[in-house]
Order: structure tokens, then sequence, then C-alpha cells
């Protein structure tokens, strides 16, 4: 999972008016334009680093938080193949929070510094995972839907500039396919079983069609400045774009078992080939962004004691002659 | 203000809400070192560059190496090396190599004498 195309930036204004040396920015620039890629120690422009590091460390974020939700359910699920996989899928999206903690330390920026900015609320992460998992139905949507959601946009960000990144990406979209299939598998046998089977998914996926409709973020006639982190192959798609490569690909599949979309006015226009739809509450999402969801505070405080009470370990095998380096690649 | 949670497990820990803004939790170098991993798929096969892992030390390194980068397809062998112990050469230094793709004198592709044997079996020369 789980880089949702919405990246918070609160301090765009401070670094809009940075003069570069033109020389290099064109050199810069034409490397990207060539298609190669940017490697941590290349000349790169401040803006450039610093929506990397943002756009990277909410990535990581969103990992480390997912794991929360589903977490939750490890210990109660239904029988010993679907605990199994849930551990494996848990464990493989912190795995991706240090793959990915990895990429944006090459830019400069701790993995302390990181951690510390999110469990100070500091630093955001994918909305989706302030909602309560209530259910295990709530599994299946997560590791379905918003696993699938994740990798339209990982995928397109695969093919972005900054070489450390595109390499996480590789390896996490091949490991996130497996997670979207056992999602589906479990969304399947609900969807095909009993009636309360049946009424336990399609509750789940009432809750989280408006969290998976957020996940985009906002339309791009809402949101600015993407004109040159496109150039720069930062952002690859629009939200736009991928809500509607979504759209196509998951509608189908959630119909085909018989769930219904809580949303009546979702339909494809035959004219346009587009999707279109009730608009989400944006109001809801930024005020979750703020961290008045449901669960902010409760995913914060449990990231945060378990750096607590995971202090004296670390302590306990620091040695005397540690350096730090920023990693290579 | 205690956390309630849909997770008992949560509940039990009895957490505060966290208000505005608390001090950094962690330091620096509180997640240690960095390590670079080589992951051998087979044998036979080279160790390839896979990514990092912090650690306090090389054997915990190789530890973590093995959940984080063996946990899929396979694995034979691994090394750590520590971060600091690598020397890389600077992106910038590349141009040193620039030239090197035209050397054709040191590539078989640079040697054609095809031409030459066609010619000769057509001339007087040949028997």
């Amino acid at each position: 999972m789980y880089g949702g195309g919405y990246i918070h930036d609160d301090q765009k204004k401070k670094t809009d008016s940075i003069a570069e040396d033109p020389a290099l920015l064109a050199e810069f620039e034409a490397r990207i334009a060539r298609g190669e890629k940017i490697e941590p120690r290349d000349w790169m422009p401040t803006e450039y680093r610093r929506q990397l590091i943002r756009m990277i460390e909410q990535h990581a974020h969103s990992e480390i938080i997912g794991a929360l939700p589903e977490g939750t359910w490890i210990t109660r699920a239904p029988g010993f193949r679907r605990k199994l996989a849930l551990m494996a899928k848990v464990q493989d999206e912190v795995g991706h929070a240090q793959l990915l903690y990895s990429a944006a330390e090459t830019l400069g920026k701790s993995r302390e510094d990181m951690i510390n900015d999110l469990i100070n609320g500091k630093s955001k992460y994918s909305n989706v995972f302030n909602y309560p998992s209530k259910t295990w139905a709530d599994v299946a949507v997560i590791g379905f839907l918003i696993d699938a959601a994740a990798i339209v946009n990982q995928v397109a960000n695969s093919k972005g500039s900054y070489g450390p990144y595109c390499r996480a990406l590789e390896r996490i979209c091949y490991e996130e396919s497996f997670h979207l299939k056992q999602g589906h598998s479990i969304f399947v046998y609900l969807a095909t079983g009993t009636p309360t089977q049946r009424a336990m998914v399609q509750d789940a996926l009432n809750r989280w069609w408006q969290p998976i409709m957020h996940f985009f973020g906002p339309s791009d006639k809402m949101s600015q400045h993407t004109e040159t982190l496109m150039r720069w192959k930062v952002k690859m798609a629009s939200n736009d774009d991928m809500r509607q490569q979504f759209l196509n690909m998951y509608v189908p599949k959630i119909r085909e078992v018989g769930i219904t979309i809580p949303d009546p006015n979702l339909h494809k226009n035959p004219e346009t080939n587009m999707w279109e739809f009730t608009e989400p509450d944006w109001n809801e999402f930024y005020e979750v962004i703020k961290g008045n969801g449901p669960c902010n505070a409760e995913r914060l405080a449990v990231r945060r004691a378990a750096e607590d009470n995971g202090a004296w370990v670390r302590d306990a095998l620091r040695k005397a002659d540690q350096q730090y380096v920023t990693p290579l690649a | 203000m205690k956390i309630k949670s849909l997770d008992p497990r949560v509940s039990r820990l009895e957490l505060d809400v966290v208000d505005k803004q608390p001090d950094a939790v962690l330091h620096v170098q509180d997640h240690w070192e960095t390590y670079q991993v080589f992951h051998q798929r087979k044998r036979g096969e080279k160790h390839s560059s896979v990514g990092i892992v912090h650690a306090p030390s090389a054997e915990m390194a190789l530890v973590f190496a093995k959940e984080q980068y063996g946990r899929r397809g396979e694995t034979v062998n691994m090394w750590i090396v520590n971060t600091r112990d690598v020397l890389a050469m600077d992106y910038d230094d590349y141009d040193v190599f620039a030239t090197t793709p035209d050397k054709m004198y040191r590539d078989p592709a640079g040697y054609k004498v095809n031409d030459k044997i066609a010619e000769f079996k057509k001339s007087n020369l040949h028997v």
C-alpha cells in the first residue's frame, strides 16, 4: 500500500521563490526529459528535493500506520490460512515503510526525523487509515480496494524520475499484488457466502466507499501546482486520471459478486467514457487531515507507544562507535 | 484522556491522547547506522545490491536483511556491508567513461573481415 494521490503540503509558499542556477536546472530538466533517472548525489532543485521527501515520507508513514487497522484483526482472523496471510501482509506493509524511509533518507532527512514528524502530527499519511476497521469484512475491503487504489498510484509513480523511489516501488508493487489477491479472495468468499456474510461485506463497503473516493485526492480542478511536478516526473498521473482508472478496473469486480456501491449516481457516461459520481464530502477529507478523523489520535498514540516501548531495546544494542552515513541508493 | 479503541489490546495499553506537538521521541541515530544488503538468488548467480537496513551491528543487520529482503522467492546467500565502508564514485565523474562505448577496438563487433574475404575469393589471387 498506500501512497494516495493526495500529498499534504503546507510549506509550499516558503520554497516557491528559491532561484536555481539556470544552467544546472536546464541540465537537470534535460536529463529527466531524456527519461534518465536522478540519483541521490546528483544536483537537484531545492523544490524537487523537498517535494520528493514530503511525498516519499508521507507514503512511508501511510505504510507503517496502514499496518494498524489491519493488524488489529490478526488475532481474530477466521482460520489459520487467513491468519498467516494477514500476518504476511501486515509484515510487508512495515517492510514497505522501511524501503520508503530509506529512499527518503537518500535525500537527506534521517529516519528518526521522519518518525518524529509522524508521531508529533507534523507529517501526514493517507487519510484512509484514520477510519476504524470494525469487522473482518473491513480487512477484505482494505486489502482488496485500498491496496488496489494504492497500486494504481504506485505503478504510475514507479515510472517517475527519482531512482531510489522507483526501485523501492518496483519491489513494493510486486508484493502489493499478493495483498490485492488475498483481499479479493476474502471479499469474494464473504460476498458469495451466507446472508450474514454478504451483509457484513456490504456494510464494510458502505463505510469505506467515501474514504476510497477521497484516496486519490481532490479533483485536479481543485488542486494547483501539479505542472512542474509532472514535468519533473515527481507526480506521474493526475488525481482524476487515477480515480477513473481505479473505477474502470474495480467497479465491475465489486458488482460481479452482487455487492452494491453506495452511490446511486455512479455510472459511466457512454459519451465521454468517463465515470460520473457523487462528489465525496471534501470538508470531511480536510478535517481528517487536520487530525479530526475518528482514529487519528489512536493511530499516533499507538505509533508513539511503539517507539517509546522499543527505546530500551534500541539503546541496549547501540554501540559507541556508530556513525550515521546517508545511504547510497 | 485515555484512548478507547475497538481493539482491546490497544485499550489495555491505556494510552494518553497526545496533545499538540510533544517533544521529539527519537534522537539522532536512535535507529542506528545503515548497512547495504547484497542478495544472491541462486548458486552461481551474482550477489546484487537490494537496499539497506538500519541495524546496530553487522550481525543484526543480517538478521533484519533476512526478514526484509528474503521474504519472497529464492535466496541462497546475503552479504552485509556497512554503508560507511563503501567508497562510491561521484556521478559527475561519469565522463571518464563517456567514450568507452566508442572504443570499438575493445569489442568483437569492431572486427569485420567478411568483405575482405569475399573480395579475396573473387579475385585472381584466390586459387
